[in-house]
Formats: structure tokens, sequence, C-alpha cells
């Protein structure tokens, strides 16, 4: 569904990595992990479009990144759910529409009682009418990946998605993911949790990556 | 399970924050737009109504000059009198009495004129009838029946009126032009600086998957209503500013001219919704144009 294929990125001329090559199929999970400023957010802004690689090629569901248009770009974005690691909300914004805001945007119908299921889901049952910069860090993050899946996407990424949980929030958030990977959707979390990948692995059949060295590598036995 | 239409659904437009310097900035620059445009629509009108007046006026009638010596002066009037009583479309011609050449003269040397010492020449007031009269064939007519009298039929005062009312309707159009260019350079500026102020809500809109268009829109309908809004409150302070002009009567001109009457009022009405589309189109390039910026 999103594929990267040879792709080299980096800012200011400096190159953060290159030779990239990634498939995110059908119902894979993958974690991503690396030291900071190794490159994670990078290669996950690349896998939704925000960023167009310096070299190599990026496919969107069998389509290149630089032939879709705009319009293409933000169709292709309606089929991929997106946890940023600072949520980005719309703060003028109750927190029941931030999480239907894809359906709005995206100028889709809005199933009241589905978003209202899904704000239950993620345990934010009563703050509907809250605005979100009234919300914990963790209600935030809940949050946002109740707006990631709200559109059923195909792919699901997750910049740092448990960065402001307690552990056992985390360990609910990705059991929520885990289950909506058995449901088929690719899921992608960009990480440095160690433990969290650890608690993960025997549930799920999760492909560790690794930023070193400019290069995406497979994690070893070291996990 | 209750789903909204999308394309009624208010979130929709609510997606962009409300409020903010520029909503009042809009509705300003849409009134005070609208308040002039009425003045320079209702000074074409006046113009038009105007030069219509006089033409018409000038038009019906016509003067034939009689200059020749004071022997032959009764004698020139009487064949004058003759060719334009039997001239086709001339519906009456009459002679015009000393003391009305007087009371004409007098704006200009006095009242105490010595009209009695002064050669002036006869002068035969002609009116035409409805389909006019061939004023090539009463020149030649004349010229060979009454050597000393020349007829003008008033084209070299009537052209100057008809040219200085095209200007004036042409000045009216231009301002009306510059005063809608004026509008859309500042609505764009405003629904700049608006798309700048919101940079962020509209980066988070991409990341979701809205469409250009859907973005664009949040912000076109806004300054739309924004821009109708203003220009209607111009428009009905322009009309009632117009409709309190004080009546200098027929000595006025222009000035008592300016406003509308009968139907011409509804000419203004049409003020607001071509404010509405200059802003819309002004708002929707802005926006376009920014969105290229933001992947």
């Amino acid at each position: 569904m999103i594929e990267l294929e040879t792709v080299a990125h980096g800012y200011d001329g400096a190159e953060l990595f290159s030779d990239v090559t990634l498939q995110l199929g059908d119902g894979s999970f993958h974690f991503l992990t690396g030291p900071s400023g190794a490159g994670k957010t990078t290669l996950l802004r690349l896998c939704y479009g925000e960023l167009v690689p310096a070299r190599g090629s990026i496919r969107f569901f069998g389509q290149e990144r630089r032939d879709l248009g705009r319009d293409g770009l933000a169709l292709a974005r309606q089929r991929i759910g997106v946890v940023h690691q600072d949520c980005q909300f719309l703060d003028h914004l109750s927190l029941r529409d931030n999480v239907a805001l894809p359906l709005i945007a995206g100028e889709r119908p809005v199933p009241d009682q589905d978003v209202d299921d899904l704000m239950a889901w993620v345990g934010l049952e009563g703050h509907a009418q809250a605005l979100p910069p009234t919300l914990s860090g963790g209600e935030r993050q809940r949050a946002a990946l109740a707006r990631a899946v709200i559109t059923s996407p195909a792919v699901l990424l997750a910049d740092e998605p448990t960065g402001n949980l307690d552990w056992e929030m985390s360990v609910r958030l990705l059991s929520l993911l885990i289950e909506l990977n058995r449901m088929g959707t690719a899921v992608l979390i960009a990480t440095h949790d160690l433990n969290l990948i650890r608690t993960t692995k025997p549930q799920v059949s999760a492909r560790v990556l690794r930023i070193a060295g400019r290069k995406l590598q497979l994690a070893g036995a070291e996990l | 399970m209750s789903a909204r239409d999308p394309r009624r659904d208010p979130r929709a437009l609510r997606v962009v924050p409300p409020a903010g310097q520029s909503a009042w900035l809009t509705l300003l620059i849409a009134g005070a737009m609208a308040f002039l445009c009425v003045f320079a629509l209702a000074l074409s009108v006046a113009a038009d109504r105007l030069a219509a007046r006089w033409g018409e006026a000038l038009s019906r009638t016509a003067t034939v000059r009689i200059s020749a010596p004071a022997t032959q002066m009764d004698e020139q009037t009487a064949i004058v009198l003759e060719v334009l009583r039997t001239t086709p479309g001339v519906a009456s011609a009459r002679v015009i009495p000393v003391e009305e050449q007087g009371a004409l003269l007098e704006p200009w040397f006095g009242p105490d004129l010595p009209l009695d010492l002064l050669a002036l020449p006869r002068l035969v007031e002609v009116t035409e009838a409805p389909e006019g009269f061939d004023s090539m064939g009463l020149r030649l007519r004349l010229a060979a029946e009454a050597p000393g009298a020349v007829l003008d039929d008033h084209t070299r005062w009537r052209r100057p009126l008809v040219e200085a009312a095209a200007r004036l309707r042409a000045l009216a159009a231009l301002s009306m032009a510059l005063i809608g260019g004026a509008t859309a350079a500042m609505v764009t500026l405003a629904a700049s600086a608006s798309l700048a102020a919101n940079a962020q809500v509209i980066g988070v809109l991409r990341l979701v998957g809205a469409r250009d268009r859907f973005i664009a829109r949040a912000f076109v309908r806004r300054f739309t209503l924004r821009a109708l809004i203003g220009a209607a409150f111009g428009t009905a302070a322009g009309m009632g500013a117009l409709l309190a002009m004080p009546d200098a009567g027929e000595s006025g001109g222009l000035l008592s001219g300016l406003g509308f009457a009968g139907l011409e009022w509804l000419y203004p009405l049409a003020v607001p919704p071509l404010a509405a589309v200059v802003a819309w189109a002004a708002t929707r390039a802005a926006a376009f144009r920014v969105l290229r910026g933001v992947t």
C-alpha cells in the first residue's frame, strides 16, 4: 500500500538517511526505532506524503507520489491514519469535532454514533465537548488515535504514540493498534520505547526496523 | 446511527476559527466601497439623465439669425417666416421680441443695455415637429431666398454636451471599476492575512486528507458573506444619503439630479451581490495561491 524504494532524504544538504526500501503491505505491523534525530519522524512524514524524497520513489496505493497531484495526495491521505507526536488538533474545535475531522475534511458523512463509540473506545466519552488545550497529554494522545482510525484507514502511522502515556495506558493503546492490525490495517509505529516493543512482539507478528548509520535495518536479537 | 450530509454539515465551515481582525476589515472595506460605488452609480445615472434632458431640449428647437440692413430687416424676416411655414418638419416659428432678446443678454451686459442703439440680429425661434426637418435643405433655401439668414440647429451646442455627458459616464464607470479593483485588492490582503494566521489549521486539514477546494471553500464562504453583509450596509447608507440630498430644484443641475428616479433605485441593489462576487473571486485566488505552498 505504501512502498518506499531506495529513498534518501535530508535537510540543508545533509543526508539523514539513504537507500531506504520499505513496503507497508496489507496487515503488516512494523516498529521503527532509532536514536533521537535519526530520522524516524522524517521517514513517517515521507510515508504520508508531507515530504517529497530527495531521491528514490514512494508509491501510495500503487501510484507514484510525484504523479498524484494535490487532490490525489489528499485522497491517499484519507486512507492513511496518522497519530502525530504533537497530536496536531484544531484548538478551536471540540474534541468530538477533532476526532471527526478526517470525515468532515474528506467531505464524507459523519456517523455521530460511530464517533461517540470511538471516543468511548479510547476512554474519552466524557470529553466530547472539551477543547484540546484543556486535556492532559494522555487524553490528547488517545484522541489523536481516535482521529487517526475514524476513517478505518488502510494504513496507520503513529509517531511516538505512547510518549505521553503511563505504562498501563500505553499497553492499552498498543492493544487497540494490534486489534486494528488484526482487522487488516497496516501499522507503522515510530518509538524509542523498547519495552513497549518487547511487550507487543509476542502478540503480533511485527518487524522491528531501526534507523542507524543513515540506513534502515532490520533490528536484531538485542530486542 | 445518524450521518449528516457532508455538503450541509455546518462543521465544515467551522474548521476555520471565527473572527479575527480580517473579519472587521472585510466588513468595513465592503461597506465603504459599496457606499462609494452607489455614488459613482448615481453620478453615471445623473449624467445620463441630464445629457438626455439637455439634448432633447436643444434638439427640439433651432434658431434662424437674420443679419440685414435695418431697411431690409422686416422684408427678410417675412421671407424667412414664409420659408419656415412651407418647410416640412417645422411645427412653428416665431420672431423673438426685442425685449426677450434683451432678457437673454441681461446676464452678460446688465439690465441697462441700450438695445435700440445696438444693431442686433433678429432671431426666429423654430420648433421642430416630431419627424424633424432637413436642416441642409432649409439652409440652402434660406441662402437662396434670404441671404442674411443663417440657420443654427444647435448642433455645435449639443455636441459638447453629449461629449461631456459621455465623459462623465465613462468617469463614473472608471470609478466603479477602480472601486471593484480596490475592493478585490483589499479583500485579497485580508484573506491572505487570515490564511497566514491560520497556517497551522490549513496544515492539519491537509494532513487529515482535505482537498484544496474544501479548505478554500471554508475561507471563501466566510469572506463572501462578510463582503455581502458589509456591502449591504454600505449600499443602504449610500441610498439613504442620496435620499437625504437637499432638493435644489431645476437650477441645481447635476447636483439636484444626483440620485435615482423610479426603477433606477433598483440599480444600487446590484452592488452587494457584485461585492460578494468580487470577494469570492479574490479570496478563492488567494486561498489557492497559499495552498499551493502547503503539502
